[in-house]
C-alpha cells in the first residue's frame, strides 16, 4: 500500500508482519541495557568493582543481537522487512488500545546498529576515560539507561512509546550533562538542557494529542494508512508540532542554545549523546513521520528554513570557539542542520538524511573521543589556544582525528564526502536557496575544522611546562581506531545506491529529477568551495602564530560568533526576563495576599503570637473576600453565556 | 394528614455506610468508658475492623448491583430515595475505604514521636502553658472516631441523591476534619490557626451552598436530583433562579476541592494540620467531593451542561495555572504539595467538563466519569504516599518540611528519597507512572468534548509543574546540604506499609492500568 504525495512520490504505508524466529528476540535489545542500568543503580556500591564491565557487556550484547537481526533482515525479501513485536497492552478500554509494540524495519535496524555499535565503543572508551572517577559505576548505569531509552525511541511502533524513549533520553542526557554536579556550570548546563528540551516536548505532547484526536490512535500503522484522509490544516499543524519537538531535541534554531552548554558533561557523553545519537532523534522523528510531512508541504518548507538557518548558525559559531568541545558542538549543530535539510526535502532527501546521520555518527563520535583523548593528555584543558603541535605527542589520536577531519570537510573518498555531497546536490535541485546555503555551509565547515586541526595538532607548542601531553591508553585509542576506519569507509553504504534502495520500503522512492547541470559539476563546485574554506583557514591560522589568550580587539562578527550569535541574549530578553517578572509579580501577590506572615509563624513566641493573631483576623477576612470574588466570578461565568 | 409510610431503607445495599457510622459511635462510647491506657488499642482495632468490614461489604454490594429499568446503569436508591448506590458510588466507596485505612495506619504511627502519636495531648491546653507541658505524654485517641465520622460523611457525599442529604453529608465530613486539622502535637499555633481558618471559611462557603439549595428548590420544587433533572428539561421559566442556584452550589463544592478562587485555605491547612490528617483529607475529601460534583452536575444538571461547562472551563484554567505557578515559589514541602493538589484539582475539573451526551460517545471510549474516577485513584496513591514520606523526614524540631532541609536526602536515605521521587514523578505525569495514565485519560476526554483550550492550558500547566517536582528531586539528590539537615526516622511497619501501598499502586496503575480502567468502565453510569 502506498500514499501519494502532491509531487507524485509514493510513500509506503507502515504495514508490518508479526515477529517470528530470531525477530522474537527483539525485546532483548532494549532489555539488556535496561537490566544493566537497573542492576547498577539498585546494586549500589556492591557493584562498584565490576559495574563498568557489566555496563559494557550489556551494550555489546545488544550490538551483537542487532547485528544478528540485521543479517536476518538482509536475508528476507524486501516486502517482508517490516516486523512488529507486540509486548503487551499498556492501556486498553473498549475499542481503544495503546500497546507497547516494537517495530523493526530497514530504518530502525540502521539506528539499532548505530546506537549499539557506537554505544559499545564509547562504553569501552569510558572504561579508560572515567577510570579515576569515584562514581564510574553510576556513570555506566546512566549510559546504559540512555542506550535503553534511545533504543525504545527508535523501536517503538507508536508515538506514545516513542515519547517514552524521548523522555528517557532527555532524563539520561540531563543526568549525564550534570554528572560532575559539583561544578555549578555543569549543574546549570544540565538544567538549561532540561528546560529547553521541555519546550520541544510541548510540541511532541500536543502532536500526540492531535494524532489521537484525528486518527484515534498513535500507531504508525494506523496513522500512515489514514493520513491522506486528514485535512490539510491538521496535517500542517501536526508537521509543525513535530518540527518543534525535533528542534528541541536536535538543537535546531530557535531551541539551539542548550547544546553548547551541554559540553559540560564528560566527553564520552558528548560523543554518544550530543553528537552521534540523541541529538539526531529529531531527524529520526521527521523521517519516521514521512507520512505526515509528505502531505504537509508547508511544514516541509518550515523544516527546510529551520535547517538552513541552523546549518549556517552552527557553522559560524564553530569558527570562533576556542574551546575544542564547543567548536565541535557548533559543528554538530551545523551537521544536524544538513540532515534536517535533507529530511525537509521530503522523499528526495530522507535516505540521504539517514546516510549523513550515520556517517556523522561515525566521524563526529570519532572526533569527540579524539578531543577527549587530547584533554586526557592535557590535564583536562579544553582551550585550543593552549594546545599546538600535539601530533607528535599523540600520534594515534592525531591520525584518527585526521580521518574524522577529512570525512567532515568532505574530502573525496571519505564518508562525509558522499553523504554531504548528495545532500547539497539534492538541495540545489529541489530548493536552490537552501542549496546555496548548504554550499556556503560546506565552505565554512572547511574553515572551522581546518582551524581546529591547525590549532590543536600543528604550529608551535603553546602548552605550559608542567603539562606533559601523552598518548592515551589502548582501551581509549582502540575505539578511536575503529571509528576512524568507519569514518573513512562509511561511504561504502552508498555503494550501488545501497542505502537508498534499502530504505525505500520505509521512506519511499522519489521520481527522478535531472539536475540542471551534471552532478559532477556540482561535486566539483562543492570541492572548490571547501578548498577555499580550508585555504582561508591556512592563511589566517596556519601561517600566523596563535596568541595564547584570545585577542579582544576583533570584528563584530567574531564577537557575535563567540557569543553564540547572541542566542542566550535573545532567549533572555524574549523569554526569561518577562517570565521572571511575571513570576516575581505573582510571588509578591502570593506573599502579601496569601502567605503573609503565616509561613513565619512557626515557633513564634506568645508575644509575637498576639500580634500575629490580630493580623490573622485580617487574613481570614481577605480569604473570605476572595471567596466572595469567586462567587461573583462563577455567577458571572454562568450568566454571561446564558443570558 | 397523610398516612405515615415507612421509608424503604434498602439496608442490604447501604449497610457499609452504617458499619462505618456505627463504629464511629462505638468509638465515642469507648472513649467515655474505657481507661485511658487501653483506649488506643481498642480504638485502633475498632477502626480497622470497621473499615475492613465496610470494604468487604462494598465489594459484596458492588457485585450484587442489578441493572435498573433503563438499562444504562446498575444500582438502586436507598433510604427513601436519598441515597443512590450504583457503580460509581461503589467505586468511590472502595477508594475512600482504602485510603481511610491508610489514614488510620498513619494516625496510629507512634514510633516517630518516641512513643506518642502525632496528635496533641490535650487540644484545649493553651500552647506554651503549664497545662500543655503536663499533657505532653497523653494521646488524643478521639481522633479515630473523628476519622470514622469523617469517612461516614465522605461516603454519604457522593452517594447523596437529594440536595439536603448532600448538605448533611458535606457537614458530616467537614466538621471532624476542622477538629482534626487543629490537633497537631508540634507547632500548636500553626495548627490551631489552620483549623480555625478552615472552619470559618468552610462555614462561609456552606452558607453559599445552602443558599444554592434554596434557589434550586425554588426553581424545581423538589430536592431530589431526579426531580430537578425533570424540571431542568421541561421548565423554561425562572432560569435565573436555576443558574444562580447552580453557581452557589458549585461554590460550596469547589471550595471543598480547593479550586481557584476558593483555594486560599488549602496551603495553610495542608501545612498546619498534622501530616497524617493532611494525607487523609487530601485524598478523602477530594474523592468524596469530586464524586458529589460529578453526580450533582451529571444527574441533576446534566441537561443544562451547556450552561455550566463554560464556567468550569474558567475555573479549571485558573486552578491549573495558579496551582502550578505558585507551587514554583514554595520553599516548604507541605505547602508545595498543597499547591500541587490545587493544580491537580484543575486537572480533575478538566476531566469533569469533558462530559458528552451518550450518543456522542464512540463504543468503548473512555467517559469523563471513568477518567475522573481513575485520576482520583492515581492522585490519591501518590498523595498519600508523599505525605507519608513527609512524616518521616525529621529534624530536632519534628517534621522538617522546609525544602532546604531535604538537601542530600537521596544520599542519606536512598529508599525513602527514591519513593518520594517516584511519587513526585507520578504527580508530574511522567510515563510509566500512574499520573501519566491519569492525565492522559482526562486530557483525551476533554479534547474529545472539544475543550481544547483547556487541554492546551493543562499541558502547559503540566510542563510547568514538572519544574517544581524535579526541583525537589534535584534538591534531594544533587544539592549540597548546608546547615542542619533532616534525616529519615525509622517508622513502625504501619507507615512503611502505607508508603509501599502508594509505590505499588502508582507503579501498577502506570504500567498495567488496564484492569483498573476496566473496573472504572464497569462502574458504568450514575443511576437517575
Amino acid at each position: 500500500m502506498f500514499l501519494l504525495s502532491e509531487g507524485g512520490a509514493s510513500i509506503p504505508v507502515v504495514d508490518p508482519l508479526g515477529a517470528d524466529g530470531v525477530f522474537s528476540l527483539l525485546w532483548l535489545v532494549i532489555a539488556l541495557p535496561l537490566a544493566g542500568a537497573t542492576i547498577l543503580l539498585l546494586g549500589g556500591r556492591r557493584t562498584d568493582a565490576w559495574g563498568h564491565w557489566l555496563g559494557t557487556l550489556t551494550a555489546v550484547g545488544s550490538f551483537v543481537l542487532s547485528l544478528v537481526l540485521f543479517v536476518s533482515m538482509l536475508g528476507r525479501e524486501e516486502g517482508q522487512r517490516q516486523v512488529v513485536q507486540h509486548l503487551y497492552d499498556w492501556i486498553r478500554v473498549g475499542d481503544l488500545t495503546v500497546s507497547i509494540d516494537l517495530l523493526l524495519d530497514p530504518l530502525s535496524v540502521l539506528f539499532l546498529l548505530l546506537i549499539t555499535g557506537v554505544g559499545s565503543l564509547i562504553h569501552v572508551y569510558s572504561i579508560g576515560y572515567m577510570e579515576h572517577d569515584p562514581r564510574r559505576r553510576r556513570f555506566f548505569a546512566y549510559l546504559n539507561l540512555f542506550v535503553a531509552a534511545m533504543l525504545m525511541l527508535v523501536l517503538s511502533e507508536n508515538y506514545l512509546g516513542l515519547f517514552l524513549g524521548w523522555e528517557g533520553v532527555g532524563l539520561a542526557s540531563y543526568l549525564l550533562i550534570g554528572f560532575w554536579q559539583h561544578k555549578p556550570s555543569a549543574a546549570a548546563a544540565a538544567k538549561k538542557a532540561f528546560v529547553v528540551n521541555r519546550v520541544g516536548d510541548i510540541g511532541l505532547s500536543l502532536g500526540i494529542a492531535l494524532f489521537f484526536v484525528t486518527f484515534g490512535s498513535t500507531s504508525f500503522t494506523v496513522i500512515s494508512a489514514n493520513a491522506s484522509g486528514a485535512s490539510d490544516g491538521v496535517l500542517t499543524a501536526l508537521g509543525l508540532l513535530l518540527l518543534l519537538a525535533a528542534c528541541g531535541k536536535s538543537a535546531q534554531v530557535p531551541l539551539q542554545s542548550w547544546l553548547l552548554d551541554a559540553m559540560e558533561g564528560p566527553t564520552p557523553v558528548s560523543a554518544l549523546i550530543h553528537a552521534a545519537t540523541m541529538v539526531t532523534a529529531g531527524v529520526y522523528l521527521v523521517v519516521r513521520s514521512n507520512f505526515v510531512f509528505e502531505l504537509a508541504p508547508h511544514a516541509q518548507t518550515a523544516v527546510v528554513v529551520v535547517a538552513t538557518v541552523t546549518l549556517l548558525w552552527g557553522a559560524v559559531i564553530g569558527c570562533a570557539k576556542d574551546d575544542i568541545k564547543k567548536a565541535l558542538a557548533g559543528s554538530t549543530m551545523s551537521q544536524i542542520g544538513y540532515m534536517m535539510l535533507a529530511a525537509g526535502l521530503g522523499v528526495y532527501g530522507y535516505a540521504f538524511a539517514i546516510f549523513h546521520l550515520i556517517t556523522h555518527g561515525f566521524f563526529k563520535a570519532n572526533m569527540f573521543l579524539g578531543a577527549g583523548s587530547v584533554m586526557h593528555g592535557m590535564n583536562d584543558d579544553v582551550d585550543m589556544r593552549r594546545y599546538g603541535a600535539l601530533r607528535k605527542a599523540m600520534p594515534v589520536t592525531f591520525l584518527t582525528f585526521a580521518m574524522g577531519y577529512l570525512a567532515i570537510i568532505g574530502f573525496p573518498g571519505f564518508s562525509g564526502f558522499w553523504s554531504k555531497d548528495k545532500i547539497i546536490e539534492t538541495a540545489l535541485i529541489e530548493s536552490p536557496v537552501a542549496g546555496i546555503g548548504a554550499l556556503i555551509g560546506a565552505g565554512v565547515t572547511g574553515f572551522y575544522m581546518t582551524r581546529l586541526m591547525l590549532m590543536t595538532f600543528f604550529g608551535e607548542k603553546r602548552w605550559k611546562d608542567d603539562v606533559h601531553p601523552h598518548e592515551s591508553p589502548s582501551v581509549m585509542t582502540g575505539p578511536l581506531v575503529v571509528l576512524a576506519a568507519l569514518s573513512v569507509l562509511g561511504g561504502l553504504l552508498y555503494l550501488g545506491h545501497w542505502i537508498v534502495d534499502w530504505l525505500s520500503p520505509v521512506v519511499g522512492t522519489a521520481p527522478k529529477h535531472e539536475p540542471p547541470v551534471p552532478a559532477i559539476v556540482i561535486t566539483l563546485l562543492v570541492l572548490a568551495v571547501v578548498a577555499a574554506g580550508v585555504a582561508t583557514a591556512w592563511l589566517l591560522v596556519g601561517k600566523r602564530p596563535v596568541p595564547v589568550t584570545a585577542p579582544q580587539d576583533v570584528s563584530f562578527a567574531t564577537r557575535a560568533a563567540r557569543a553564540d550569535l547572541y542566542g542566550d541574549t535573545i532567549n533572555e530578553t524574549l523569554v526569561i526576563n518577562p517570565g521572571r517578572h511575571a513570576t516575581a509579580g505573582l510571588t509578591r501577590g502570593d506573599r502579601s495576599l496569601v502567605d503573609g506572615l503565616f509561613t513565619g509563624s512557626a515557633g513564634v513566641t506568645a508575644a509575637l503570637g498576639a500580634q500575629l493573631r490580630k493580623v490573622q483576623n485580617g487574613f481570614v477576612r481577605s480569604y473570605a473576600l476572595s471567596v466572595v470574588g469567586g462567587v461573583v466570578l462563577v455567577l458571572a461565568a454562568l450568566l454571561v453565556v446564558n443570558l | 394528614m397523610g398516612e405515615f409510610t415507612q421509608p424503604l431503607m434498602e439496608y442490604g445495599s447501604i449497610w457499609p455506610l452504617f458499619v462505618v457510622f456505627g463504629v464511629a459511635c462505638l468509638g465515642v462510647l469507648a472513649e467515655a468508658f474505657l481507661p485511658r491506657g487501653r483506649r488506643h488499642v481498642v480504638q485502633l482495632v475498632l477502626a480497622v475492623a470497621g473499615l475492613l468490614a465496610a470494604l468487604v461489604g462494598t465489594v459484596l454490594v458492588g457485585m450484587d448491583l442489578e441493572v435498573t429499568e433503563g438499562g444504562a446503569a446498575r444500582g438502586l436508591f436507598g433510604a427513601a430515595g436519598a441515597v443512590a448506590v450504583d457503580g460509581p458510588t461503589v467505586f468511590l466507596w472502595g477508594m475512600l475505604l482504602v485510603f481511610a485505612l491508610t489514614g488510620v495506619a498513619l494516625f496510629a504511627e507512634r514510633r516517630l514521636e518516641s512513643g506518642v502519636s502525632a496528635f496533641a495531648g490535650q487540644a484545649a491546653a493553651l500552647p506554651g502553658t503549664e497545662a500543655e507541658r503536663r499533657t505532653q505524654a497523653l494521646d488524643h485517641t478521639e481522633v479515630y472516631p473523628l476519622l470514622m465520622f469523617a469517612v461516614t460523611g465522605m461516603m454519604l457525599f457522593p452517594a447523596a441523591a437529594d440536595l439536603l442529604t448532600l448538605f448533611v453529608a458535606l457537614e458530616v465530613l467537614s466538621l471532624p476534619l476542622y477538629l482534626l486539622a487543629g490537633l497537631a502535637r508540634r507547632r500548636r499555633l500553626l495548627s490551631q490557626e489552620a483549623a480555625l481558618k478552615y472552619f470559618l471559611l468552610g462555614a462561609f462557603s456552606s452558607g453559599f451552598f445552602l443558599y444554592g439549595v434554596a434557589l434550586v428548590y425554588g426553581f424545581a420544587g423538589s430536592m431530589s436530583f431526579a426531580a430537578i433533572d425533570e424540571a431542568v428539561r421541561n421548565d423554561t421559566e425562572n432560569r435565573g433562579l436555576l443558574l444562580v442556584g447552580i453557581g452557589m452550589l458549585m461554590v460550596g463544592l469547589l471550595f471543598k476541592v480547593g479550586a481557584v478562587p476558593f483555594q486560599a485555605w488549602t496551603p495553610d491547612v495542608y501545612q498546619g494540620a498534622p501530616t497524617a490528617v493532611t494525607a487523609f483529607m487530601a485524598a478523602g475529601t477530594k474523592i468524596a467531593a469530586f464524586g458529589a460534583i460529578l453526580r450533582l452536575l451529571y444527574v441533576a444538571f446534566g441537561a443544562e451542561r451547556w450552561s455550566w461547562q463554560p464556567m468550569l472551563w474558567v475555573v479549571a484554567i485558573l486552578t491549573m495555572l495558579v496551582g502550578a505557578v505558585l507551587a514554583i515559589v514554595q520553599t516548604d514541602v507541605k505547602r508545595m504539595l498543597a499547591y500541587s493538589a490545587i493544580a491537580h484539582t484543575g486537572f480533575l475539573l478538566t476531566g469533569v467538563l469533558g462530559v458528552q451526551g451518550a450518543s456522542a460517545l464512540a463504543e468503548g471510549q473512555v467517559t469523563s466519569l471513568q477518567s475522573v474516577l481513575f485520576y482520583l485513584l492515581t492522585y490519591s496513591f501518590a498523595t498519600v504516599g508523599a505525605f507519608a514520606v513527609v512524616t518521616l523526614v525529621r529534624d530536632s524540631s519534628g517534621e522538617a518540611s522546609a525544602m532546604e532541609r531535604w538537601a542530600g536526602l537521596g544520599a542519606r536515605s536512598p529508599l525513602v528519597a527514591g519513593a518520594f521521587a517516584f511519587f513526585l514523578l507520578s504527580m508530574a505525569g511522567i510515563p510509566l507512572t500512574a499520573g501519566f495514565t491519569g492525565k492522559w485519560a482526562v486530557f483525551t476526554v476533554a479534547l474529545a468534548a472539544g475543550a481544547w483550550p483547556v487541554v492546551l492550558v493543562a499541558i502547559a500547566a503540566s510542563v510547568v509543574s514538572v519544574f517544581f517536582y524535579i526541583r525537589l528531586i534535584r534538591v534531594m539528590y544533587f544539592a549540597v546540604p548546608e546547615g542542619e539537615v533532616a534525616s529519615v526516622t525509622t517508622p513502625s511497619p504501619l507507615t512503611t506499609a502505607v508508603i509501599v501501598v502508594g509505590v505499588v499502586g502508582t507503579l501498577a496503575l502506570g504500567v498495567v492500568p488496564g484492569p483498573v480502567l476496566d473496573l472504572a468502565a464497569d462502574a458504568g453510569q450514575f443511576i437517575r
